[in-house]
């Protein structure tokens, strides 16, 4: 458990510059992913998530610039030339896009789409590869691989397509993942199945980001969870303690807002009151004071920085697990003691 | 008009669904039978007459001979008494291939330039078409008369100056469509697989804008046949004994009135072949573009 993280992301900033002045999508966010460990950052739109993928790709807006620092593999990416990008993108790491139906140019046919990574960099021979883009179908049990690669995107369905669109993300096969909300644009029933694939890949020892707003595609797949809000990290938690023990307001708000089919809540679904302020008009506070209940006056004057809980008193200590971080003058413990 | 989507999954590439399109438009296929028919004609024409493109034909009363069939001379002589039929067939072959010649040099030139300027956007854009807009007012005729006058006449000149000013509006188009394609995801996947720009621009976005270049190509093609007819007119294109059909149209223009065939029958095949294209472009394009409703 205790490897090397594959990536390290410290103190991660991406601002935007547009008509209405500099926005900062992303401050102050840092994580690491080590390989096979699932890393789900979960925040609702707007929330910058999908910024730090881009940011360490390097692929933001041409309006975007990054701070801070993410290494992979003990290289910074971060300002690194394009030529040294491309090394890492694909090679490195594979992204798996939201969208499977626009993820994958029309006019190619599934075998170029899979192979044109190993045969531009020269990593196969055209026979090598057309076995690996084989292999790599049946990975991700698609059945008549060797049809399917003379077919083109639009002939498979949506939950194929995402499946291919997985497969050419591995193809070269990279040590980390990112998946941009992978499940979003799928039914239900192939969203399991997209699911069973992912963790099949981080068993074999790929580390996987996946980016998502589904607390269901948390609870499945990942090992930790970073909450974001506001283009924060408000806190961080294994799964189970996340969902056990919330810390933060927003988090347990998050949770509570899952609709039950079981219990008590049945009868009305929860939402969080508010909306999250405009990015350009973000409060000195905590972002998420005005929206929360147990806001007291620091909340809006003093923003919280995100605090591992082994450094609370130690009622606190014995509440949280050593690894787990809150961005809160309150959190949900403390309430609980003194109301 | 919504198109009935057939329920089974054919095996069938975008391409394919085109062609189907276009079969199904009558004007475009008759027109494409024509072209064809006038293409061939072109190839092979000259041999069916008696007579070769330079040959006077002495044994007529006048050097000017109406058509008629009982001499072989189909479509008469002209005013030097060489046979026009021949002299048709020759000038078409000859407006074809320069059409063609020109619009590939203008095609390649234009989707290469556009496709990279759009891709990479920002100020490379920018200059890249700044220069194209340089050339545009840059007076397009003077350009080309001062091509030909300074390297003196020939065919290969003729290709390279029409295709040189040709590209500019092919390369604003492609330009158009490159920009707003590099925003769409599967540029972005391809990206984040460590593609060469190269490699994304000409694999991933070229081949989608192609069927934006062939209509346009099919529609250049008749702009070059006239830009080479009214060079050809003012004695700066094809020279003798070729010819081209706008050199017939000019000859025939002298003698419209002794002998109006001159004009009348290369006129007719100009007509045909112009309009043949333009209906071809036209039914390409709601072939290639069906989400463009008419």
């Amino acid at each position: 458990m205790i490897s090397e993280p594959v990536l390290q992301v410290r103190n991660l900033g991406v601002d935007f510059a547009t008509s209405q002045g500099e926005v900062q999508a992303v401050s102050g966010v840092s994580f690491d992913v080590r390989p096979g460990e699932c890393l789900a950052v979960v925040g609702e739109s707007g929330s910058g998530k999908t910024q730090v993928l881009m940011a360490c790709l390097g692929l933001l807006a041409s309006n975007g610039t990054s701070r801070g620092s993410v290494r992979f593999a003990g290289r910074e990416l971060l300002g690194a030339s394009e030529r040294a990008l491309n090394v890492v993108r694909g090679t490195g790491i594979g992204l798996l896009s939201q969208d499977p139906l626009s993820s994958l140019t029309p006019h190619l046919r599934i075998e170029t789409l899979l192979t044109e990574g190993l045969l531009d960099r020269g990593l196969a021979t055209r026979a090598e590869a057309h076995e690996r883009a084989l292999q790599a179908l049946a990975a991700v049990d698609i059945p008549e691989p060797a049809a399917r690669l003379r077919q083109y995107p639009h002939e498979l369905s949506g939950g194929m397509r995402q499946r291919v669109a997985l497969a050419a993300a591995l193809m070269c096969s990279p040590q980390l993942l990112f998946a941009d909300e992978p499940t979003t644009a799928l039914d239900v029933s192939v969203q399991a199945r997209v699911l069973e694939l992912l963790a099949g890949v981080r068993d074999r020892g790929v580390g996987v980001l996946i980016i998502t707003h589904d607390l269901g595609v948390v609870a499945g797949l990942a090992d930790r969870v970073a909450v974001m809000y506001c283009g924060r990290i408000v806190e961080t938690a294994t799964t189970d303690e996340l969902f056990a023990t919330p810390q933060h307001p927003y988090t347990a708000a998050l949770l509570a807002a899952v609709p039950r089919l079981h219990g008590e809540s049945q009868a009305r679904l929860v939402g969080i009151p508010g909306d999250p302020p405009q990015p350009s008009a973000r409060p000195a506070g905590c972002a998420f004071a005005p929206r929360c209940e147990y806001a007291i006056d620091r909340c809006t004057e003093v923003r919280p920085e995100l605090v591992p809980a082994g450094r609370w008193a130690d009622s606190v200590a014995a509440v949280c697990a050593p690894g787990a971080s809150v961005a809160c003058h309150r959190p949900l413990h403390q309430v609980a003691e003194n109301p | 008009m919504v198109e009935a989507v057939p329920a089974v999954a054919r095996r069938q590439s975008l391409w394919g669904d085109a062609w189907q399109r276009l079969q199904r438009s009558r004007a475009a296929i008759v027109a494409a039978s024509l072209l064809l028919l006038v293409c061939a004609l072109a190839l092979v024409g000259p041999w069916l007459s008696a007579y070769t493109v330079e040959q006077v034909d002495w044994t007529q009363a006048t050097l000017a001979t109406p058509p008629s069939l009982a001499n072989g001379h189909w479509f008469g002589t002209d005013a030097n008494g060489r046979d026009l039929f021949v002299r048709v067939w020759i000038g078409t072959r000859m407006s074809l291939l320069v059409a063609v010649l020109a619009t590939i040099v203008s095609v390649v030139i234009g989707v290469a330039w556009g496709a990279t300027a759009g891709y990479l956007g920002g100020r490379v854009d920018g200059w890249m078409m700044r220069f194209v807009d340089v050339l545009y007012a840059l007076p397009y005729m003077f350009f080309v008369i001062i091509l030909t006058v300074v390297f003196g006449r020939s065919l290969v000149l003729i290709f390279l100056a029409i295709g040189a000013v040709g590209w500019l509006t092919m390369a604003r188009i492609v330009r158009g469509q490159a920009l707003a394609l590099r925003q769409r995801e599967f540029v972005e996947a391809a990206i984040a697989l460590g593609l060469p720009t190269a490699t994304i621009i000409f694999r991933h976005i070229v081949p989608n804008v192609l069927g934006t270049v062939i209509v346009y190509a099919t529609l250049t093609v008749p702009q070059v046949i006239l830009f080479e007819s009214f060079l050809s007119f003012l004695g700066l294109g094809v020279q003798e004994p070729l010819t081209s059909l706008g050199r017939l149209v000019a000859e025939g223009a002298l003698e419209m009135e002794s002998s109006p065939w001159l004009l009348l029958l290369p006129s007719a095949v100009l007509a045909i072949v112009l309009l043949c294209l333009n209906f071809l472009g036209d039914g390409l394009r709601d072939a290639l573009d069906p989400r463009q409703a008419r």
